[in-house]
């Protein structure tokens, strides 16, 4: 397993149980995850719809509370925080990136990625001038005033990647990032997360393509929510890094 | 998320929705402006209703003779004879320390003529203390005196009107006109005091000597007044003077304890308030209108936020995912709620100012705007935005963020 020097592992979840009830019917979703990444990993979560990987994707980001188990988000238990704490801790640590991208309507890009530092308390001013750098970084610097119905799917994602990264998170958690995207535009979005990662950017990342997957470093799949498998993957670089042409 | 930020939120929320926001704030927009509306309104009302009162001449008392009965037959008020100039003397005298001044007056009607010029009028004699009593001035010339009273002069002071029907542009200093049969000097013009209280012209009127009206004109020996015009020292002496006068003339009339006055005392104050009365009752009940509209125009502010907050779920959810707690949902959308109802209240007080405005310049009384009423309904419409927008804020601030993020 990936481990950086002694440093604190962004998410560690220990034997993780998540049952809904469905009336009177227990639905058992996560049966005991165990899962640890590190700084600085590149992880890609697989699994067949109902295997319990979107149940983990929305513990590990804060969105839910599991039912037995601790999970500690950079080495702060959160499997006990009120809504309330919940939401601080995914506005201050966390990035999401969804398949719909999920931007606001009728909102433009630089609008939409100014969002996540509302809630921060971050001044007009430093908000303004944040988001307009992390769109320049996803190569949208051009398109500030753009609204999402301007913008096609590849471009609409990149400004929910830097609305995702501008309160500069411990995680970026992806959700089927290109489920929504042809495969040139996928590549390109996958590009951006390699480059992201090789910046230093934990990233998790749930897909159920298996090619998709092959770009993380460590691939984990679900089954019938358990971990079945846990395994590195040889690197495999989609795009060249900037400047090395 | 601080206030600033929350507000520009709302604003560009309900920007985006233009039709539907004009349409949830105009139960507030016509419920302000009804009642900023009907305050000026009743407001301008009072106001005009001072000012005609005040242009009769302020704390005044008329005395007039009341009903009586001779052969069981009763007269109405006004037909006796019971008060006469003594009892003028007597109250000048008596009450002196509450009222500063009493005039008689008797009228008539009859036809003024000068030259080719005639005109029909109405006839008064009263004496000096007219002016005094009606707080009425003089334009020009001079007021008759105590002389030419007890000599029944035939001079006489025209009402802005009759001098101008008779003379135009010209003077009537001096010149003899004709009132009735009798010959008459035109001592002095009175200033113009334009409408009265009931509509009627005061200044279509000739004003002479009370025994040159009564002996020359009436052709009557009689000492008895049609009415006695009693000028009370204050606003605060006017019950004391009517009390005291009622006793006096009681008793100057060997009234019996038992029997009834023969003689009305009436007080201009009362039959002010009688009026305000009434324009009090109907602003309340516009008022009350005006108050069910704005509990109407919430119920539509909180359907329209209670439809908003089902088609904005997403919206909450990614809120949510990027770090909005429920707080902040429910600030945001309680935010958009009273700006809703605030930005209403402010074009409802922008129109109810312009109708008050209108039937002000229409029913031709002052424009009466309190800035603590429009302030006050403003605010209490914002309140309705807080009531109205606190449930739906707080089911939108309950949504659960992986479901939100879901819908469709």
């Amino acid at each position: 397993m990936a481990s950086s020097d002694g440093a604190r592992p962004v998410v560690e979840a220990q034997d993780i149980e998540k049952t809904y009830r469905m009336g009177d019917v227990l639905v058992p979703a996560l049966r005991g995850v165990t899962l640890t990444v590190q700084p600085g990993e590149f992880v890609a979560v697989m699994g067949a719809s109902g295997s319990g990987k979107s149940t983990f994707m929305n513990l590990v980001g804060c969105l839910d509370r599991p039912t037995k188990g601790k999970y500690f988000l950079d080495g702060q238990d959160v499997s006990r925080f009120s809504r309330d704490h919940l939401a601080r801790a995914r506005g201050a640590h966390i990035g999401f990136v969804f398949q719909g991208f999920n931007l606001l309507p009728r909102t433009s890009a630089l609008e939409n990625v100014e969002l996540p530092m509302l809630y921060q308390g971050v001044s007009r001013k430093e908000r303004e001038s944040r988001a307009a750098q992390a769109l320049a970084r996803v190569g949208l610097g051009e398109r500030l005033d753009h609204t999402p119905a301007q913008l096609s799917g590849g471009q609409q994602q990149r400004v929910a990647i830097a609305r995702a990264l501008v309160n500069r998170p411990k995680l970026l958690l992806a959700d089927e990032p290109t489920g929504n995207l042809d495969s040139q535009t996928s590549i390109e979005v996958m590009g951006i997360f390699q480059e992201l990662n090789e910046l230093g950017l934990t990233i998790l990342l749930v897909t159920h393509e298996s090619d998709i997957s092959e770009h993380a470093r460590r691939v984990v799949i679900f089954k019938d929510g358990q971990v079945q498998d846990d395994h590195q993957v040889a690197h495999r670089r989609l795009v060249a890094p900037k400047g090395a042409a | 998320m601080n206030i600033l930020a929350s507000l520009r939120t709302a604003l560009r929320a309900l920007r985006k929705n233009k039709l539907r926001s004009l349409l949830a704030m105009l139960g507030i927009v016509i419920a302000v402006g009804a009642v900023v509306s009907t305050v000026s309104i009743g407001e301008g009302a009072k106001a005009k209703v001072a000012s005609q009162m005040a242009s009769l001449g302020a704390n005044l008392l008329m005395i007039q003779p009341g009903a009586m009965q001779r052969g069981g037959v009763s007269s109405g008020a006004g037909a006796g004879q019971s008060l006469t100039r003594d009892d003028g003397a007597a109250i000048e005298k008596e009450v002196a320390e509450h009222i500063s001044a009493v005039a008689p007056i008797n009228r008539t009607g009859g036809q003024v003529i000068y030259g080719d010029a005639n005109w029909s009028t109405s006839i008064m004699g009263t004496t000096a203390a007219f002016l005094a009593v009606r707080q009425w001035t003089l334009e020009s010339g001079e007021m008759f005196g105590r002389e030419e009273e007890a000599a029944a002069a035939k001079v006489c002071v025209l009402g802005n009107t009759v001098a101008e029907k008779l003379f135009g542009a010209n003077s009537p200093l001096g010149e003899q006109i004709r009132v009735r049969h009798m010959p008459c000097k035109v001592v002095g013009v009175l200033a113009a005091k334009g409408q009265g209280g009931f509509g009627q012209d005061q200044d279509d009127v000739v004003v002479m000597p009370w025994a040159t009206l009564l002996r020359r004109i009436v052709g009557s020996q009689s000492d008895s007044v049609g009415s006695l015009w009693v000028a009370a020292r204050g606003a605060e002496r006017v019950g004391d003077a009517q009390r005291e006068i009622t006793a006096l003339l009681r008793q100057r009339h060997h009234t019996p304890e038992t029997a009834d006055d023969d003689f009305q005392v009436r007080n201009l104050t009362e039959m002010q308030n009688a009026a305000n009365e009434q324009t009090e009752t109907l602003s309340l009940l516009l008022g009350s209108v005006a108050l069910i509209s704005l509990i109407v125009g919430a119920i539509g502010i909180a359907n329209v936020m209670l439809v908003s907050v089902t088609e904005r779920t997403r919206e909450i959810g990614i809120r949510m995912a990027v770090g909005a707690r429920g707080r902040d949902v429910l600030f945001q959308f309680l935010t958009e709620a009273v700006v809703l109802a605030t930005v209403g209240g402010a074009i409802g007080v922008v129109l109810g100012s312009g109708a008050a405005r209108y039937m002000a310049i229409k029913a031709d009384w002052p424009t009466l705007l309190s800035p603590p009423v429009m302030l006050g309904t403003m605010g209490l419409a914002g309140f309705a935005g807080i009531v109205a927008g606190f449930y739906p804020a707080l089911r939108a601030s309950r949504l659960d963020p992986i479901e939100a993020l879901r819908f469709e």
